[in-house]
């Protein structure tokens, strides 16, 4: 096989791997701080796909501006579905949290389904167009842009949960919710800015993919479960986990792209998550307990 | 039980017998579905309503049954009902497998949910990328009518078949809720760690409870193939099955014996309804948006589904 096939594999998968990380950074600080899966992840996603197309189409909008509207109506659903839903069963066995959030996420697609239909769907940003040639190597700009974005946005967050006073008391309620509530944080509130944030992540996530990938309503449910498998491979829980096991699990599923057949790079993915639960279960940078 | 309980259950078991001498090939069909449904969620409930681990990813079990039985029907002509216990024994082995990934090293309900998942979605791109199970395009099952053949000129034979599917897993769930494995299952779903420090081996009766459930749920797939005559990878390992082989214990209670039936009798009719009337109008997806609802309105308004309220006003069975 050609080498640059490799090379170029490695490179498309890494530079996807920022849209991997945005996506896992948003469940795993949701999972983190409330100890809810949070199912509906991937519809949130296609969510943020199908506003980033509605103000692209309608409006003229350019996807990689459109991403903050669409990150901002993902946030106030997610603090909303927190406020009216899950906060209400926080304390209940997680299969019922888990139920809740199926059904969340049956909603969410199906009527996605209903407005928008099966066919899948595109936008286009003018940046989609142009290619950079590195030596025998091309870089796709809309990609280098989506990355570049995702890695600003995941660093933001970053910073967010360790500088910031709010961030810090999400910190604290994920760490020890009661604990928190006895110096005085408004545990229900982080509850709420918490899940909001984490909607808000993969709701970006969904815009800025969306000049580089064709979406449609069904995509909703293999976005939640690659976000899964990351999440399990780079720790529940764990921001940092999240954001390498994002980088690791696109460029493994490139590279097996490249080596066997496109239709099986999941598979990669999985075989991945399947070694780490035989060896390091709880993830590469996860904590026991 | 009462001797009234008693009774009232036998003349409801003999109007059921009864019932495909009066109802057309039509309403026929709804019992079909609303029995194979029970069954499947009585097999769900084993695992996940008794042992309390969560599987959202049954269909994965029901997919190997049918394809397994179809392939030996269709390559070895073996009779789908010899078929289906190797189907259902696969199905078995691979719950085995995914049983120990997730519960090994006390991982502990998440890895679980999410691993089920996995092992669902694997099977369908695996079966979606091999040409020698029909690939995308799946399988179809040719229609001879020969009740050797588990397939029936009219809805009666699918009809009886169906309803002994229900009756068996019913009796086995039964036997497991007055047996030692049933209590420590519901020990283990109650509190993990007190059953554990009693000395349940709790990694076995997980395993035993998902096995058993595997099982029956794979034997179920050889009905599914043969009723519904063809197998897509997308229908029979997708999550809308594995959701809607969930929501039926959910809705009619599960963790109880009589929640999968009565769940399968209030939601079977309904989603058969919505179905065709949805689709006559040409809404697509309509009814799944209905189901999402319902479910979310049962976790917060009903968590512990029908069935306990409804024995309590009968006055059947004891507060759990």
């Amino acid at each position: 096989m050609d080498l640059t096939f490799v090379v170029q594999g490695l490179l498309n998968g890494l530079l996807f791997g920022g849209v991997y990380s945005l996506m896992a950074v948003g469940l795993t600080l949701i999972f983190g701080v409330m100890r809810v899966i949070n199912f509906a992840h991937g519809d949130m996603m296609i969510w943020g796909m199908y506003l980033a197309w509605l103000l692209a189409t309608r409006l003229g909008v350019d996807p990689y501006l459109g991403f903050v509207a669409c990150a901002a109506v993902l946030f106030v659903f997610g603090f909303l579905v927190q406020r009216s839903l899950v906060d209400r069963i926080v304390d209940a066995p997680h299969e019922m949290q888990i139920l809740l959030m199926l059904g969340v996420a049956l909603v969410l697609e199906n009527v996605a389904l209903s407005i928008f239909g099966p066919d899948p769907r595109r936008v286009r940003s003018p940046l989609a167009l142009s290619t950079v040639w590195l030596g025998p190597v091309f870089v796709d700009v809309a990609r280098l842009v989506t990355f570049g974005v995702a890695v600003g946005l995941t660093l933001a967050l970053y910073l967010f949960l360790t500088r910031t006073d709010v961030g810090k008391t999400v910190r604290a309620a994920a760490d020890n919710g009661y604990g928190a509530l006895v110096v005085g944080i408004d545990v229900r509130r982080v509850y709420a800015v918490a899940f909001g944030v984490g909607a808000a992540c993969v709701g970006a996530a969904g815009a800025l993919v969306a000049p580089i990938l064709p979406f449609s309503p069904s995509a909703g449910l293999t976005a939640s479960v690659s976000s899964f498998n990351i999440v399990i491979i780079g720790g529940m829980g764990s921001l940092v986990g999240a954001f390498v096991g994002g980088l690791l699990v696109a460029v493994a599923e490139s590279l097996g792209a490249v080596f066997f057949s496109p239709s099986l790079k999941e598979l990669v993915s999985f075989s991945l998550m399947i070694l780490i639960l035989l060896f390091r279960p709880t993830g590469l940078f996860g904590r026991r307990g | 039980m009462t001797a009234l309980h008693r009774g009232l259950l036998g003349a409801a078991l003999a109007i059921l017998v009864a019932l495909p001498a009066v109802l057309g090939s039509r309403a026929l069909s709804v019992f079909v579905f609303i029995f194979f449904y029970a069954y499947l969620g009585q097999a769900w409930n084993l695992v996940s309503g008794y042992g309390g681990q969560l599987s959202a990813g049954h269909a994965a079990f029901v997919g190997v049954g049918a394809y397994t039985t179809t392939m030996l029907a269709m390559h070895a002509g073996v009779s789908p009902w010899l078929g289906m216990f190797a189907g259902a024994a696969l199905a078995a082995l691979l719950g085995a497998v995914v049983g120990f990934l997730g519960f090994r090293f006390g991982l502990r309900g998440f890895y679980f949910v999410l691993l089920t998942v996995a092992a669902a979605e694997v099977c369908r791109i695996v079966a979606l990328n091999t040409d020698a199970v029909g690939g995308a395009v799946g399988l179809y099952i040719p229609f001879t009518g020969n009740a050797w053949q588990l397939q029936f000129q009219d809805n009666r034979g699918y009809y009886y078949v169906a309803l002994a599917l229900m009756l068996l897993a019913t009796g086995v769930v039964a036997l497991v809720e007055r047996s030692r494995l049933g209590a420590y299952l519901m020990a283990i779903r109650e509190d993990e760690d007190a059953a554990e420090a009693l000395g349940v081996d709790t990694l076995r009766y997980k395993l035993v409870a998902l096995v058993l459930s595997a099982f029956l749920t794979g034997l179920g797939g050889a009905f599914y193939a043969n009723y519904l005559f063809s197998l897509q990878p997308n229908a029979v390992f997708g999550i809308p099955l594995s959701v809607d082989i969930i929501l039926r214990p959910v809705v009619g209670g599960s963790g109880t014996l009589m929640g999968p039936i009565l769940g399968s009798f209030i939601l079977s009719p309904l989603a058969e309804l919505s179905r065709t009337y949805f689709a006559r109008a040409g809404l697509v997806g309509t009814h799944l948006v209905a189901y999402g609802l319902l479910l979310i309105a049962v976790v917060l308004f009903l968590p512990r589904g029908a069935y306990p309220p409804l024995a309590r006003a009968l006055g059947l069975g004891r507060p759990r």
